[in-house]
């Protein structure tokens, strides 16, 4: 009984590690732009997804067919969304100057790939607000993407990106009632002071 | 399924342009022994539930065949004649 119990505990341990050893560059990347963190210095999104995976691995034999990645990347989800309020203020990486609800949905939706309906009934929002929040967080990134010197080589135009992300906010601060509702909005232009979070 | 537009594309690059960040060594191995001492909580809280759920039903047939609440019959006869 013992043995046969250690026999399935190797077993799945040999499992997960190797499950671990393909995706989690992959997750460490998608919870580092979740904490906005630097890359390569990222305590916080390691513990997330330390987290995560350990609840993937105590579920192992109960997936039942079901992709172990995106349950490792459902289980971060939730867990950021939960404590989303740890996140506010930058910590100096990609998208540390985005609000945490809109890193998550750009996570999500553009660096995952995920479907608008999925994450909107993964988080429980409606489709809308799911697609306002992702619209935002774009042409927020694309008006900074320019000026930050981690922006990458795609971020060599400002002149351009800038007017259509003011065009666009332009447009959406009519349509955008229910985004209004964050309490710790900054202006496009503060991202970097520390005392932001107020 | 609508073609993704430009400032999508540019985005999906920009989150994309940074080189993957080395994953800790130990990570696979912390996330393993966390994992294993969350399925042990729940292998002792499911044990606790099944011991406590014994009990309730070992309570309920014992109560059913003793009666506990049933009262004595009396040791004594009433006094006759009042």
């Amino acid at each position: 009984m013992g043995e046969r119990r250690a026999r399935e505990e190797r077993r799945r341990a040999r499992e997960f590690e190797a499950f671990v050893a393909g995706a989690a560059g992959r997750l460490l990347h998608a919870a580092t732009l979740l904490t906005g963190e630097p890359f390569g210095a990222a305590p916080a999104a390691q513990d997330l997804l330390v987290g995560a995976l350990s609840r993937t691995y105590a579920d192992w034999d109960r997936l039942r067919g079901e992709d172990p990645y995106e349950r490792t990347r459902h289980d971060l989800t939730a867990r950021f969304a939960h404590t989303a309020r740890r996140y506010r203020r930058p910590r100096g990486g990609m998208l540390d100057a985005l609000p945490p609800q809109e890193r998550l949905m750009l996570m999500l939706r553009m660096y995952e790939g995920v479907a608008e309906e999925q994450v909107a009934a993964s988080l429980g929002l409606p489709v809308e607000r799911v697609r306002g929040l992702c619209t935002r967080a774009m042409a927020e990134m694309l008006s900074r993407g320019g000026s930050r010197e981690g922006g990458g080589p795609r971020g060599a135009r400002p002149g351009a990106a800038s007017l259509i992300a003011s065009r666009m906010l332009g447009g959406l601060r009519h349509r955008e009632d229910a985004a209004a509702a964050f309490p710790a909005r900054r202006p496009a232009g503060a991202g970097r002071e520390p005392g932001g979070a107020a | 399924m609508r073609v993704p537009d430009r400032k999508e594309t540019e985005v999906r690059a920009l989150l994309e342009s940074v080189p993957p960040a080395p994953v800790p060594a130990d990570l696979a191995e912390r996330a393993l022994r966390r994992g294993l001492r969350v399925a042990h909580r729940r292998r002792t809280a499911a044990l606790l539930l099944w011991a406590f759920f014994a009990v309730a039903v070992a309570f309920a047939v014992w109560a059913a065949v003793a009666e506990p609440w049933a009262v004595q019959p009396a040791r004594t006869t009433p006094p006759l004649g009042w």
